[in-house]
């Protein structure tokens, strides 16, 4: 048997179903969020740590000139080392028919028998390649998929120089190039650089390394110390041109797949919450009006003796149903969300299978902060309508006082007619709704602001990089650092209009605790085409001495101006330098340093060495300079920009930066719901009035006025508060999406701010035509009947 | 039946019914009723009896499920919802038992709202001081008792100078002395204007000031009484 009390509970729920999913849908949003972000995390960072366990991803890459095989047993010995694989690799360009261009490869070797302790493949299509057959190669899948490369395809390839045919007999993924880049390049890109697998032996027939290797992997025991196996490996590795061994967290794919994987994490953790807090206020407003509507039958049911307790317990009842039933569909939803954006980044990061992950703390968090704002608002009227006397339930509604809100006369009196003093009364007579209203748009209207600046930074942040920062068309890089007469042959190319210098050396920059794999770039005085660039956009003036460090790198590296760097040069006779941070510039891709480049030759002990060239060239001339860089034996690669461009616009629209999409989805739904709950809430404490109108004679658009009217004028009262309050919460959503690889400027964007008002004034057009819907059908003598 | 007075209002098989099949509530089972202009007539009966129901269908607020019902020689049964809201912008004044005052508007400006849409309407502050009311004018709904309420609302109701006025319950919400001032009132406007007045009451006293008295039971009309010796209102017993 249901009580009449529970009764009255499903029929009032039935009542205001309208705002009861309205608030459930922007509370369950909020919860959705945070359930599918967390889960998406979580289930990405467990694949990935599963991925690398089966498959074997070396611990420590330890890469050498040649060295003796034997030299792995004493590698082996090292305390804290579990397997050692030595193995052969090396640069390669792979010809694709139809492409003037070759691609850059890495061709890595296969052990000749059995499959390798470490770095396994995991094969997609076809087969390994047989034992003794130099000519059989695996092809990364990626790299295959995009030239529409298969197995049974023949291939042309240049391997230390001398230019060779296989046969691709399989194709593979492996956990060590989930992301794939062209040296010297920081974007990966599937299409412009591939790897091949092959025999051992063919390869060290290929690379003159039979019998010797020139990169060990190493996978460490449990609890091996890092540090110490990392120097004992160089130790051993120094007399035969060891480069540096690097940990895993150092390994190019495994970098980006962490970044991202980082940059999804702090989205998780910066924008859900905020997001959940939006949608908490206006629970708790909203709740807070519907009790507040309820006063009269409350104080009729005082008078019929329902005490305080049971009262206040049957609207909890109320308001916990609409919050519960809100944040569960919110879980609900985070869960099938999640489950199909796992989906999706699985296959962007090259999973070859799926751990998924729920994270049950992130329903606890979601539903009770909706609990939570719910009785809040709740609660504050409930105990208001505690102290009513029933007997005030029995009388004739008292009007609400508008005494205080002014008389209007004067010039403002003659002006406005009796529906806008209507409007404009209750706005200045009851402020505190009115500016919760307005707060509740306008924390919509910063939702939104807040996104599509994000958008824009987005946009920046491409345009920074490859139209102020590198102004080039082509970027060349040499084999070795070359001499810079090189430069002469490529500026006497038909076509070529500018040529610039550059060298990157491969360097560790540490500032105590804080260290940074990466690399130094020089930059001749003068440069045009590529720049280092200051916060107003305007070149940096590099010194003959020191480095100018990326704000980013600066960060990492916590210095600031002045402060000296250590620098581990990783190439050459590999010195350590102290630099002094003489600049820090502006840039929203990587996390570069420069040095002047006559400054960086000094340094190194070298004279006019460089290791890559920017072409500024006449694109009629194009194809005639691709073909002339492809015959020039010191040109290792060549890379165009606006390939680089595409790659890098595709990231960001596949990886961490795609969830910006479906953020801002939940951010405009959000705001919707808020606006829609706006209008409700003005609609249902005004019906009676409204009604009154129309008994005695406005039409319907003028009734609606009054109605909308207030909306409107909240609405746009609320745009440029949210403009503020948008401004401000785009610095936590921009860096929730900044990453290692490229940073998300939060910026104040014009056209971004108009593009967030369009969206808020949508809503509320929207809104105010539905709930104007909802008038124009009420029942003129049912409101009449009803005293409030 | 006066026969020198033209009909303000004439129904004809007026049948109104409420939800289907065996649920089915008869508010109205057809209704005959000519009401001649410029009296005031005053409708009793019990709730439910249909009376209310009545008002509302020759008021332009309900539609009716059967027959025809008229004012003057516009067919209301007829009209769209745009036509019902122009004939009770130009021909209909309300008066409700709970006043429907606007609280943000004072009490002038209550009675602007109406002039503001009326095609002839009174001074507003004649409306008031109509009503007795001429001192209050700026005052607030909150500020007011229940009696002034009401009587702002009738000021309301009468400043667009109706052709008719339609009161459903004006003295419910109000005590005896309130109650007679209210009537004395509405008396003031049938004598002045010349509009014709129904009035919706449980209080059958209130039948002592009418021209003609309706009494209602089950959804129709049980007797129709003319009343040839008018009291007061002032007079009445309550």
């Amino acid at each position: 048997m249901v009580s009449p009390l529970n009764r009255k509970l499903l029929r009032d729920l039935w009542r205001i179903k309208g705002q009861a999913t309205a608030i459930g849908v922007v509370i369950g949003v909020g919860v959705m969020l945070l359930v599918m972000m967390t889960g998406l995390t979580a289930s990405l960072t467990e694949t990935r740590d599963a991925y690398y366990d089966r498959y074997r991803l070396a611990d420590i890459f330890a890469p050498a000139s040649r060295a003796p095989e034997r030299l792995t047993t004493r590698l082996a010995a090292i305390p804290g080392v579990a397997a050692v694989q030595s193995r052969v690799q090396g640069r390669a360009l792979i010809d694709i028919p139809g492409q003037v261009l070759p691609v850059q490869a890495q061709a890595v070797s296969l052990p000749d028998r059995g499959r390798p302790a470490i770095n396994d493949v995991y094969l997609t299509d076809g087969r390994l390649p047989a034992s003794g057959r130099p000519d059989e190669i695996l092809l990364l899948q990626s790299f295959a998929l995009a030239h529409g490369l298969h197995p049974g395809d023949q291939l042309n390839a240049t391997m230390n120089g001398a230019r060779r045919s296989f046969d691709v007999v399989g194709l593979a993924q492996s956990p060590e190039f989930l992301y794939t880049t062209a040296p010297g390049e920081l974007i990966p890109d599937d299409a412009r650089f591939g790897v091949i697998w092959m025999s051992r032996s063919g390869l060290a027939a290929a690379y003159d390394m039979n019998g010797a290797f020139n990169e060990v992997l190493l996978s460490l025991t449990r609890g091996a110390n890092l540090e110490a196996t990392l120097t004992a490996v160089d130790r051993l590795l120094d007399p035969y041109g060891g480069f540096g061994a690097y940990a895993r967290a150092d390994q190019t794919s495994n970098r980006f797949v962490t970044e991202e994987i980082s940059g999804l994490v702090a989205a998780a953790i910066g924008v859900p919450p905020i997001f959940l807090l939006v949608a908490a206020f206006l629970l708790y407003i909203v709740i807070g009006r519907i009790v507040q509507s309820e006063r009269g039958q409350i104080g009729l049911m005082k008078a019929f003796g329902y005490t305080d307790g049971e009262l206040g317990a049957h609207y909890s009842k109320l308001i916990l149903a609409i919050a519960l039933g809100g944040a569960l569909a919110g879980c609900l939803a985070g869960i099938a969300a999640g489950r199909a954006l796992v989906g999706v980044y699985t296959d962007y990061f090259k999973f070859p299978f799926l751990v998924f992950q729920l994270e049950p703390s992130s329903f606890l968090l979601g539903i009770a902060v909706s609990l939570l704002a719910a009785s809040a608002g709740g609660f504050m009227v409930l105990r208001q309508v505690f102290g009513l006397l029933p007997a005030a339930a029995m009388r004739p509604p008292t009007p609400p006082d508008f005494s205080r809100a002014g008389h209007l006369s004067g010039a403002l009196g003659r002006i406005l007619d009796q529906p806008s003093r209507m409007v404009l009364r209750r706005i200045t007579r009851q402020p505190g709704r009115m500016a919760a209203s307005m707060l509740g748009i306008a924390l919509g209207m910063a939702l939104s602001v807040a996104m599509i600046t994000i958008y824009a930074g987005f946009d920046r942040t491409i345009d920074l990089s490859f139209s102020v920062v590198d102004r080039s068309d082509v970027r060349v890089g040499f084999t070795h650092p070359v001499s810079t007469k090189t430069l002469f042959e490529l500026d006497r190319l038909p076509g070529v209009v500018r040529v610039e210098a550059t060298r990157t050396v491969p360097a560790v920059m540490s500032n105590g605790l804080h260290t940074y794999r990466g690399g130094l770039i020089g930059i001749p005085a003068g440069a045009e085409l590529s720049r280092a660039i200051d916060r107003e956009l305007e070149p940096i003036l590099l010194p003959p001495r020191g480095v100018v460090l990326s704000s980013a790198l600066a960060r990492i590296l916590d210095v600031e101006i002045g402060d000296v760097l250590d620098v581990d040069v990783r190439e050459g006779r590999q010195p350590v330098l102290q630099l002094a941070v003489a600049g820090i510039a502006e840039t929203l891709l990587g996390s570069p340093a420069f040095m002047s480049l006559e400054g960086m030759n000094r340094a190194l002990g070298d004279t006019r060495r460089v290791s890559g060239a920017y072409l500024m060239i006449d694109q009629a001339y194009a194809d005639d300079i691709y073909m002339a860089l492809q015959n020039m034996p010191t040109v290792a690669g060549v890379s165009l920009k606006s390939q680089a461009r595409d790659a890098f616009v595709t990231l960001m629209n596949t990886g961490a930066g795609a969830i910006r999409y479906v953020m801002g989805a939940i951010a405009f739904i959000i705001t919707f719901g808020i606006v829609y709950n706006a209008a409700r809430i003005a609609y249902a404490e005004r019906a009676r009035d409204l009604a009154s109108l129309r008994v005695i004679g406005f039409t319907r658009a003028e009734t609606a006025f009054v109605l909308l009217g207030e909306l409107a004028v909240v609405t746009l009262v609320a745009l440029p508060v949210g403009a503020v309050l948008g401004y401000y919460l785009s610095f936590g959503i921009a860096a929730g999406f900044s990453t290692d690889l490229y940073q998300i400027p939060a910026i104040f964007d014009g056209p971004s701010h108009g593009q967030a008002a369009l969206v808020v004034m949508a809503a509320a057009i929207v809104s105010g035509l539905l709930v104007k819907r909802d008038l124009d059908r009420s029942d003129l003598i049912e409101v009449l009947k009803t005293r409030e | 039946m006066n026969v020198g007075k033209p009909i303000a209002f004439r129904t004809r098989g007026l049948t109104k019914t409420y939800g289907e099949g065996r649920s089915t509530v008869h508010a109205l089972r057809g209704v005959d009723l000519d009401i001649p202009q410029g009296e005031i007539v005053v409708l009793l009966g019990p709730s439910g009896s249909g009376k209310s129901t009545l008002l509302n269908i020759v008021g332009g607020l309900d539609s009716a499920t059967q027959g025809t019902a008229h004012f003057l020689d516009q067919c209301l049964t007829e009209m769209s919802s745009s036509a019902l809201t122009r004939y009770r912008r130009q021909h209909v004044g309300f008066v409700f038992q709970f006043y429907n005052l606007m609280p943000s508007l004072t009490a002038r400006e209550n009675v602007e709202l109406v002039t503001e849409i009326a095609s002839d309407p009174m001074d507003p502050d004649d409306a008031l001081a109509l009503v007795g009311l001429r001192e209050r004018t700026d005052h607030f709904p909150a500020q007011m008792s229940g009696g002034e309420q009401q009587r702002v609302a009738i000021a309301r109701a009468v400043a667009k100078q109706p052709d008719v006025l339609f009161c459903d319950e004006p003295t419910g919400a109000l005590d005896s002395a309130t109650g007679r001032t209210v009537l004395s009132v509405l008396r003031d406007v049938n004598e002045k204007l010349g509009s014709t007045v129904l009035v919706v009451t449980h209080n059958a006293n209130t039948a002592a000031m009418a021209d003609r008295v309706i009494h209602f039971a089950d959804g129709n009309i049980r007797e129709v009484i003319e009343n040839n010796s008018k009291l007061d209102p002032a007079a009445i017993e309550w």
